[in-house]
C-alpha cells in the first residue's frame, strides 16, 4: 500500500509536470511551514525523507540536537489550485522524525497522532468538524484599525460583490483540495465570514485547517484583500471564533447507529453514556486546555459576555452562551450526533488543541466523571454569585492566567509530551510578559489627564 | 485464468456436466479456505456458488470472493425460488444468480454474460465511462477531457467503484476492499471521500456516484434497471 502511494505520487507528478513539491508541516505555535524540493528530490524523499535544521523552527529542536527529518505523508498528497499553470506546484504533509527514525516529539502531527493512536487503541475514532470564522480587511496599514470590506461607510470599495465573490472562489479552491464545505456564510460582523467543513478524522482535520487558514488568505490575497483569523481584531463586535462539533465513533468497521459512541436510542437527548462522560471531562479539564485552544493575548477578548463566546464551564441543549452544545441531529441521524465544543477560536494550533481536547474527553471516559446538570439558563445574564451555587465556574481570564492552569495539568503535560509542553510554556509566558509591559490607549485615555 | 471454482464439493450432476459440455474448465472445493488455497496466480475466471443445501455455507464462499483486493471474481449464484428473499440486500456479494432447478441453456448464457463483463472490465490501461477516463497505468482520471486533481485514496476509490459499475456496495466493504489497512476515521472515512469526488467530478457528474439509501454506493447505473 505504502509503496503504491509512492507511485502515485511519482506518476502524478511526472504526468501532470509538477515543477516544485511543497513539503509542509506545522510549529508548535501553528505556523505552516513549508520547503519545495524539485521532482528529482521526490523519490527520495518519500524513501528516506529530508533532513533539516530543526533549530531554525520555533519549538523544534535545541541547538545541540538540531537535525531532523521530514518525512511526507503520500495521502496528502495535492496539487495546489493556486500555482501558475504554467507551472504546476504541489503539496504534501510531512511527519517530522528525529534521524534515528523516532517520531520527534517537537512536531504536532506526530503529537495528535499519538493521542489518536490511543482513542484508537480502545476501539474509538475520534471525528471533527469545524466552523471557521474569519474576517475580511483592507490590506493593514500600520498602526491603523482595520478597515472591513462590506460596510460601504468604513470602506468604499464596491460592497459585498467583494466578499461574495472571494467567499464562492474560496470554497472551489478549498473542495479542489479535498476540503469539502457544509455551509458558508456571512456571520454578524461587518466583513466577518464563517465557512463549515465537514467532519473528517482529526488527522485529516487538522491538515484541513492548517489548508484552510493558507487558502483563505491566497485567494483574498490575489484580489488585494487581507484576511484575518486574529481572535477578536475589532473591539465591539463580535470576534471569531473556531466551534468544534465532536464525535467518537466505534472502529469495528460497521456502519450502523451503533458506530457512534455518542448516541444513544434511549437518552433524551440521544446521549450515550460515553458522550456524557466526555463531554464530563471536556468541561472538568476545560480551563487546563484553554492555553492551547485559546493561545494568544487577543484570544481572550473574545472570550467576554455578550458576543456569542463561551465565558463560563458549562454545557446546554440550545444555549449559545454555554461551552459545549448539543446540537439537535438532523432527522434524529444518528450518527450526526455530536456535541459542539465552543471556546477554540482559529488562531490555535489545531493538531495540539485536537490532542488536548481528546485527552480531556476521554480522561471522562476512562474514569466515569460524571457530568454535571445542565444550565439552560443565559449564563450571561446570571450574577457571579447566582453562578457560583449553580457550581459554575469561568473560563480563564486572560492568558497569564490559563497558562497557571495549564502549568499543573498534568494531563495537558502527558497530551503533549514534556518537550512541547514546557517549551510551549516558556513562549507564551514571554508573549504574557510582552503585553504586560505596554501601555495602551486605554490607559493613555482614562488616566493621564484625570491622575 | 480459465479455472472455475464450484462450490460445495459434490456438486449436481446436472451443473457438472453444463459446465463440461460449455467446455469450462472447472474444479470444486468444500470451503471459503480451500478456495482461497487453491486459487491460482493468474486469478480465477470466475466462481459458481450453489445455495440450495447449505446457504450460510455459500455467502461465507461469497463474501471470502469478495474481500480480497484482485479484480472481482465474477460470481453467479444459484438458488432455489425458496432462497429469493435471502438475495435481498446482498447485491454486492454476487453478480448474477440463476433459479434451480437451472435449464442448461440458461445456465450457459447467464456465465457467458457475468464472465464476459469482467473481460471488459479487467481491460488492464483504462477504464472509459460516461466523459470519465481512468488511465490504470498512469494513475490519471479525467473528466470531459479535463484532468481531476485526486488523493491517492479518492483516486483508489473512483477505480474501485468504476471497476464495478452498476453494483452497490456498503461501506464496510468499500472499507475492505479500497482501504483494507490502518486507517484513521472508520465507515464515515468512505462519507468523506464520496463527498469529495462528487466535489471534483463537478455537479452536472456528481450523480455517478449514486447514495443507495440505507445500504451504500452505486457507480453509474443499476444493472437492475433502478
Amino acid at each position: 500500500m505504502l509503496q503504491q502511494q509512492r507511485d502515485y505520487v511519482l506518476r502524478t507528478v511526472e504526468e501532470r509536470g509538477v515543477r516544485l513539491i511543497r513539503l509542509w508541516f506545522t510549529d508548535v505555535l501553528g505556523n505552516l511551514k513549508s520547503f519545495a524540493i524539485s521532482p528529482a528530490e521526490l523519490e527520495n524523499a518519500l524513501e528516506d525523507g529530508m533532513s533539516f535544521d530543526g533549530s531554525s523552527i520555533d519549538g523544534f529542536s535545541r541547538v545541540q540536537e538540531s537535525d531532523v527529518l521530514a518525512i511526507p505523508d503520500a495521502n496528502t498528497f495535492v496539487m495546489l489550485p493556486w500555482a501558475d499553470g504554467a507551472a504546476p506546484e504541489a503539496r504534501v504533509f510531512c511527519d517530522i522524525h528525529n534521524l534515528d527514525g523516532s517520531p520527534f516529539s517537537g512536531d504536532p502531527r506526530q503529537v495528535l497522532r499519538r493521542n489518536l493512536d490511543k482513542a484508537r487503541a480502545r476501539g474509538l475514532d475520534f471525528l471533527i468538524a469545524p466552523d471557521i470564522e474569519f474576517f475580511y480587511f483592507a490590506p493593514p496599514e500600520d498602526g491603523q484599525p482595520p478597515r472591513p470590506l462590506d460596510e460601504a461607510s468604513f470602506f468604499d470599495l464596491t460592497t459585498t460583490d467583494v466578499t461574495g465573490n472571494l467567499r464562492k472562489e474560496t470554497i472551489r479552491t478549498l473542495e479542489t483540495m479535498s476540503i469539502p464545505v457544509e455551509y458558508s456564510f456571512h456571520e454578524d460582523a461587518p466583513s466577518q465570514h464563517e465557512i463549515d467543513l465537514r467532519h473528517t478524522d482529526a488527522l485529516n482535520m487538522a491538515d484541513s485547517v492548517m489548508t484552510f487558514r493558507l487558502a483563505v488568505r491566497e485567494v483574498a490575497a490575489a484580489q488585494g484583500v487581507h484576511a484575518t483569523f486574529m481572535p477578536k481584531p475589532l473591539e465591539g463586535v463580535q470576534g471569531s471564533g473556531m466551534h468544534l462539533h465532536l464525535s467518537l465513533f466505534n472502529n469495528n468497521g460497521t456502519d450502523d447507529a451503533s458506530s457512534n459512541a455518542f448516541y444513544s436510542a434511549d437518552d433524551a437527548y440521544n446521549l450515550s453514556d460515553t458522550a456524557k462522560k466526555f463531554m464530563a471531562g471536556l468541561l472538568f479539564h476545560a480551563s487546563e486546555i484553554t492555553a492551547i485552544t485559546n493561545q494568544t493575548v487577543n484570544s481572550y477578548k473574545r472570550l467576554v459576555p455578550g458576543f456569542e463566546a463561551p465565558v463560563h464551564v458549562s454545557w446546554a441543549r440550545n444555549n449559545r452562551s454555554g461551552l459545549i452544545r448539543v446540537p439537535v441531529p438532523k432527522r434524529a441521524n444518528p450518527s450526526a450526533t455530536r456535541i459542539e465544543y465552543r471556546s477554540p477560536d482559529p488562531a490555535c494550533n489545531p493538531y495540539l488543541a485536537f490532542s488536548v481536547i481528546l485527552a480531556a474527553g476521554l480522561r471522562g471516559v476512562e474514569q466515569n466523571y460524571e457530568l454535571p446538570a445542565e444550565a439552560d439558563a443565559n449564563l450571561f445574564e446570571m450574577g457571579d454569585a447566582a453562578l457560583h451555587k449553580l457550581g459554575i465556574e469561568q473560563l480563564p481570564q486572560s492568558l497569564s492566567e490559563a497558562l497557571r492552569v495549564m502549568e499543573s495539568s498534568s494531563l495537558v503535560h502527558e497530551a503533549l509530551g514534556e518537550h512541547i509542553f514546557e517549551w510551549f510554556l516558556r513562549n507564551k509566558r514571554s508573549e504574557w510578559r510582552g503585553y504586560k509591559t505596554q501601555v495602551t490607549p486605554f490607559e493613555l485615555q482614562r488616566y493621564l489627564k484625570s491622575i | 485464468m480459465d479455472l472455475i471454482a464450484v462450490f460445495p464439493e459434490n456438486p449436481s450432476p446436472d451443473l457438472a456436466r453444463t459446465l463440461d459440455l460449455a467446455g469450462y474448465r472447472w474444479k470444486a472445493f468444500p470451503s471459503p479456505d480451500a478456495i482461497t488455497k487453491s486459487e491460482p496466480t493468474d486469478g480465477w475466471l470466475g466462481a459458481i456458488v450453489m445455495a440450495d443445501t447449505d446457504m450460510d455455507g455459500a455467502w461465507a464462499v461469497c463474501r471470502s470472493l469478495r474481500k480480497r483486493d484482485a479484480l472481482m471474481v465474477p460470481l453467479l449464484l444459484l438458488v432455489t425460488g425458496a432462497q429469493l428473499d435471502e438475495l435481498t440486500l446482498r447485491d454486492e456479494l454476487f453478480d448474477d444468480f440463476c433459479l434451480l432447478p437451472f435449464h442448461p441453456r440458461e445456465l450457459e448464457a447467464r456465465l457467458r454474460h457475468v464472465f464476459a463483463r469482467v473481460s471488459v472490465n479487467s481491460k488492464p490501461d483504462t477504464v472509459d465511462y460516461g466523459g470519465l477516463v481512468l488511465n490504470l497505468e498512469t494513475y490519471q482520471a479525467s473528466i470531459d477531457g479535463r484532468p481531476l486533481d485526486l488523493t491517492y485514496m479518492e483516486y483508489e476509490l473512483l477505480k474501485f467503484l468504476t471497476q464495478n459499475p452498476g453494483k452497490v456496495f456498503t461501506r464496510e466493504i468499500l472499507l475492505s476492499r479500497v482501504w483494507g489497512y490502518d486507517y484513521y476515521g472508520g465507515a464515515r472515512t468512505v462519507d468523506v471521500h464520496i463527498r469529495r469526488l462528487r466535489a471534483k467530478l463537478g455537479e452536472e457528474h456528481a450523480n455517478l456516484i449514486q447514495t443507495v439509501r440505507s445500504v451504500g454506493y452505486r457507480f453509474g447505473q443499476s444493472r437492475w434497471g433502478h
